[in-house]
């Protein structure tokens, strides 16, 4: 494969070394050399990558907030997305973004490129813990390319999650994958060449390497 | 379905690893970093480091050392020690922590876990709870806050602090019973329960462990979502596998990837 650009837009929200690093890696183990990662605040280099990430952690609206923040990021990535079809990765509040809403403390606008809402979990056993923390399976409901190769299932390996809100897709076809904890969590959505998961592929080891190895070769 | 987990604590002073981790075949078991890719390699779910360094000022070692566990190791790490405002999480977590503990700061003001909760998610906000049980034999069991590493008592009822900071945002509770930290006797399963029962979030226990039954005892009686232990990992009385096989024998649920 030829030279590629990777933008994981920095937006403020936490650290994104360590993503940085786990994309470095799943490139080298995928035999990507010629990948750069890149992480930016300057909207041009998000328009002129040939892959873009959207990292994000903390409350929806500090989030969305922060990324208005940064002048001509949301058209950029818009522009990247939408009118030159370049593969987007959305990771858990940033894949949250990409719904049409988030009621996290206040109703928030998000990107609306997957429509639905992003509300409170509530598992149907009130027993269990919120948030929805530590290492959960995911359970297929389609076929993806970002799954290649990757063994899910109850017995399958494990990804990392940590929220306390889930996005509920409005078309039951953008979901990739669910969870189950007290009931069906997205874990995954995807539509033409965006995706998102709500867990976090860059602290879930062997799970989370595979998938941004997948990421990083996917041609939609 | 949801695995409990098992977390490695590693005390760090000054940069380097008290107490050392002797099970490992490390070229520099005083090396947090080294450790931390250990315990990665061997299956841990989270890893978490307490920084017990005396000075404020000798910080910029700590964050190297989170700085460069984070780049090596993709796994969640969680760093306590010494945080006392909203800069400190802040700079932690730009270091690369995903998770940050707080412990006196949080006695001395429990809105200041609203505020680093606000700022950062709930989810990154882990409150350390040192409780002491001050009850007397007879009498309904209760358990107080100590500070300075048991030595101060506060007077402050912990199952009423746990249900505070976890109303302010606390995302996870680490619950330590220093009545049993050291001794190897099993976690204070009363306390953890009692604890589990009262809070909606997550609680993990701590302080104790002698055997891999304990761990299990943690989860199923004590109602912890996970366990951490120090000693018997460090040194080598039981490998994180042994004890993730334990636990599952046991009928926990648990991650057993390779």
């Amino acid at each position: 494969m030829s030279e590629q650009t990777v933008a994981i837009i920095d937006y403020g929200s936490g650290n994104l070394h360590s993503a940085a690093k786990a994309f470095e890696r799943a490139a080298r183990e995928a035999g990507l050399d010629d990948t750069r990662i890149l992480v930016t605040d300057v909207p041009e280099a998000v328009t002129g990558a040939d892959r873009v990430v959207l990292p994000g952690v903390g409350a929806y609206a500090d989030c969305r907030r922060g990324l208005d923040a940064v002048p001509g990021m949301v058209e950029a990535m818009t522009e990247a997305v939408k009118t030159r079809g370049k593969p987007f990765l959305g990771i858990c509040v940033g894949m949250q973004l990409m719904a049409s809403r988030g009621l996290e403390y206040e109703e928030t606008a998000g990107l609306n490129w997957i429509p639905g809402d992003v509300a409170p979990l509530e598992p149907a056993d009130p027993a269990l813990k919120i948030p929805h923390m530590g290492w959960n399976t995911l359970h297929l409901d389609r076929e993806h390319a970002l799954l290649r190769d990757i063994e899910i299932g109850e017995g399958g390996l494990h990804a990392y999650f940590v929220h306390s809100f889930a996005l509920r897709a409005a078309e039951p076809a953008d979901v990739v994958a669910h969870a189950e904890y007290g009931g069906p969590v997205t874990a995954m959505v995807a539509r033409d060449n965006i995706a998102g998961t709500q867990f976090h592929p860059e602290k879930s080891q062997r799970l989370g390497l595979a998938l941004l190895g997948n990421f990083l070769r996917w041609r939609p | 379905m949801l695995k409990t987990r098992i977390i490695p604590c590693l005390d760090v002073k000054d940069g380097r690893v008290v107490k050392g981790v002797q099970f490992l075949e490390l070229r520099d078991a005083g090396d947090p970093v080294e450790s931390a890719k250990a315990y990665d390699a061997a299956g841990a779910d989270e890893l978490c480091f307490l920084d017990i360094t005396a000075s404020h000022e000798d910080r910029g070692t700590l964050l190297d050392v989170v700085s460069r566990t984070a780049e090596a190791c993709f796994m969640p790490l969680t760093v306590g020690g010494g945080v006392r405002t909203v800069s400190d999480v802040r700079t932690l977590l730009l270091a690369g922590a995903d998770k940050v503990g707080i412990n006196t700061a949080a006695v001395k003001n429990p809105d200041f876990v609203a505020e680093a909760a606000e700022k950062f998610g709930d989810q990154c906000i882990v409150v350390a709870i040192d409780a002491k049980r001050v009850s007397v034999p007879g009498e309904a069991e209760r358990w107080e806050i100590f500070t300075h590493g048991g030595r101060n008592p506060t007077g402050i009822d912990a199952v009423e602090f746990a249900r505070k900071v976890s109303d302010r945002g606390a995302g996870e509770l680490l619950v330590t019973s220093m009545d049993k930290d050291g001794t190897r006797s099993g976690y204070d399963l009363a306390l953890t329960r009692a604890i589990a029962d009262a809070v909606k979030v997550p609680v993990i226990a701590s302080g104790g462990v002698g055997g891999l039954d304990d761990l299990v005892a943690g989860v199923r009686d004590g109602g912890a979502s996970a366990v951490l232990a120090a000693s018997i990992f460090h040194f080598g009385h039981h490998t994180v596998g042994e004890a993730k096989s334990h636990m599952a024998a046991a009928g926990l649920a648990m991650r057993l990837d390779p």
